[in-house]
């Protein structure tokens, strides 16, 4: 603790997660990701950990759905085709309650993609990702700094609420190289608390069984009855997130990791120019942010969603939001925009708001409500939706040439 | 007056779900026996498989996971090299060990992993209702062949345990059978030895049991051990394919000519 090293990021967040007492660690090669392997097959076994380069992603899940299993802390990580490859054991470790902790070093996509930063595995990583129905929790470092501090609350809250827990990174916060703290003391494993659902060593007490079906009538609901309650007191009590110059801010900036790094170099060149623009950054994407989100409806005029994939993010935003404000969204699919092209988005947002005052300032869309009261300023919102429509078309259209 | 048998404790008293005359039951019992004469009960986790044997985790009398299908050999690695102390056993059947979980299976051997693999085969997929499995004899009928096993449309079965026999780290390779008491009685033996290779830390031990499977075969459980010893045995000779002290051995038992 204390000490500042430069590191990278794929190497801070192995490192980070060792101090964490992450004793075990399985993965197969993927570029952008391959320093996290190489770094644990170096680091772990010196402190009695185990590594294994697995034969194929599905075995190194599978090999973390044993170790889980035990009780150990428990790691891998992958980039995004091989974390599609990982999803049903990741669906097993949610369906048996198990805790581990996985990252995903984001590449573009779809298929083999390519090999540089992207946000493409957004719904992915929110949504579950595997199938059935549950949750992953979903932490967003946007610095080296985080990716070296996340494991260790990913792993805590894993076994908090006994379910898989992971950092959705991508290539540039991987590579990059940035001072680190690492905030916390290193975690003794021993220490750690026994684990009541754990296998191996079943002397004087019942056999213990890890599985993720029941095929008796109504029982598998009432298991995923309790895990909902479980998620609903995630939503509650775990948002973490990041707001920076929303208060009096005209447009706020929505984004997460790498493109959250990029929007607040595009804010300062924003406000140096004397525009109010604040930055919003979730840090949890399960849970999300929702209430904090809506909470600016009343406040800013304009939100301004910048993300390195197609409009995935940017429906999370606005179910939060709830149409009660105006939502841009600049979308950039496996393309890494510069902080002076989203300072070109701020200004053409902050643009929209003076043009529309009225339609920003708009009540979230109310039934029941008399209608003539409230005619004028539905058309006007309407218009600017459609506005918005015509310009998101537009740059679609400009996509290819970025 | 002496007790010459008793409900194994490495088995959970309670009824088997399997259908009448099916060999899980009597490789079950092997197991159970084993792990309460080995004394290793209370440190043994298993694995439960995708297929009939699913629900292997009810019965065993240890700690047990389900996982997977086909991922048995990964998830007994997780276990076996987090808890070292722990004696870890995949229970696997044809679809699950020579279809799906090949790799796994290939290539814990070759890690030579210290764990103990019990792989049932009886030539058909069971729980989701008789289709062809990787160890379907040619000619033999399943729901997915239902002309019969052809070379031209489905290729060849595969020899489990002529496979792993290439690998420095498959330690321990039988095929063995329950098709009579003789047999029940070497079966055992095998599946103990497996055991014992663990504790000795001998490294990756699989044992092979061919098994009916009279409800898919559409056979009496009478034809069934007939045809075991008619048709799979030709085609899986009954042997030791490694030992930890020596390299392949001759089978010994049926084969074909």
């Amino acid at each position: 603790m204390g000490e500042k090293i430069l590191m990278k990021g794929n190497e801070a967040l192995a490192e980070g997660a060792i101090r964490a007492g992450c004793r075990f660690f399985s993965g197969y090669p993927i570029t952008p990701q391959n320093e996290v392997p190489e770094y644990m097959s170096w680091r772990l076994p010196d402190e009695g950990g185990t590594f294994i380069q697995a034969e194929s992603e599905v075995a190194a899940i599978n090999m973390i759905y044993g170790a889980a299993a035990t009780g150990i802390r428990a790691m891998t990580s992958s980039s995004s085709p091989g974390i599609s490859l990982k999803q049903e054991g990741i669906s097993y470790c949610a369906g048996a309650d198990l805790p581990f902790f996985y990252a995903n070093v984001v590449r573009g996509g779809p298929g083999l993609g390519n090999i540089a930063a992207a946000q493409g595995d957004y719904n992915q990583s929110v949504r579950g990702g595997g199938h059935g129905d549950y949750r992953v929790i979903v932490m967003a470092p946007n610095s080296v700094d985080e990716m070296g501090n996340f494991p260790k609350l990913c792993f805590e809250l894993a076994e908090k609420y006994r379910m898989p827990a992971m950092v959705l990174a991508d290539g540039i916060l991987g590579q990059m190289m940035e001072p680190i703290e690492f905030k916390f003391e290193r975690v003794d494993p021993a220490k750690l608390p026994a684990k009541d659902w754990a296998l191996g060593n079943s002397a004087g007490r019942a056999k213990r069984v890890v599985k993720s079906y029941d095929l008796r009538e109504g029982e598998l609901e009432k298991i995923n009855l309790r895990r909902m309650a479980a998620y609903r007191k995630i939503e509650q009590d775990e948002v973490r997130f990041e707001a920076k110059n929303c208060e009096g801010a005209d447009l706020v900036v929505v984004a997460y990791g790498t493109s959250s790094r990029i929007a607040a170099g595009a804010i300062k060149l924003a406000r140096d120019k004397g525009l109010k623009v604040g930055l919003f950054r979730p840090i949890t994407l399960w849970p999300f942010p929702k209430k904090q989100l809506a909470g600016l409806a009343g406040k800013a005029k304009k939100l301004l969603v910048v993300e390195m994939s197609m409009g995935q993010f940017v429906d999370d935003v606005r179910l939060a939001v709830n149409g009660a404000i105006a939502v841009d969204l600049y979308a950039r699919p496996a393309g890494i925009p510069s902080a002076e092209e989203v300072m070109a988005e701020i200004e053409k947002a902050c643009q929209g708001i003076k043009a529309a005052p009225a339609a920003t300032a708009a009540a979230p869309k109310q039934r029941g409500r008399p209608k003539g009261s409230k005619n004028k300023k539905t058309k006007a919102k309407r218009t600017v939706r459609k506005r918005a429509a015509r310009k998101q078309a537009k740059r679609g259209r400009k996509g290819g040439r970025r | 007056m002496q007790q010459v048998n008793k409900w194994p404790s490495g088995l959970v008293n309670k009824p088997l779900r399997y259908c009448p005359g099916c060999g899980h039951g009597i490789v079950h019992r092997i197991v159970g026996e084993c792990l309460e004469e080995l004394g290793i009960r209370e440190r043994t986790v298993g694995i439960a498989p995708v297929g009939c044997s699913v629900f292997a985790d009810e019965y065993f009398n240890c700690d047990m996971i389900q996982g997977p299908h086909g991922r048995g050999p990964a998830i007994a690695t997780g276990i076996k090299r987090s808890k070292p102390e722990c004696i870890v056993f995949s229970y696997q059947g044809d679809g699950d060990l020579a279809s799906i979980g090949m790799a796994e299976t290939v290539h814990s051997a070759a890690r030579s992993e210290n764990i103990t693999v019990i792989f049932i085969n009886n030539a058909i997929y069971g729980m989701t209702g008789g289709q062809m499995a990787p160890t379907t004899l040619i000619g033999q009928q399943a729901s997915t062949c239902p002309r019969g096993r052809t070379v031209q449309a489905n290729g060849y079965p595969i020899r489990v345990c002529e496979l792993l026999a290439q690998l420095e780290g498959a330690r321990y390779l039988e095929r063995t059978s329950t098709h009579t008491a003789a047999h029940v009685i070497k079966a055992k033996k095998a599946i103990r030895q497996a055991f014992q290779n663990q504790i000795d830390g001998k490294g990756f031990s699989l044992v092979e049991v061919l098994s009916i499977c009279p409800t898919n075969w559409g056979l009496t459980p009478l034809q069934s051990l007939k045809f075991v010893t008619e048709k799979m045995m030709p085609m899986y000779p009954l042997g030791v394919f490694r030992t930890p002290d020596a390299a392949a051995g001759a089978a010994t038992e049926g084969g074909a000519a």
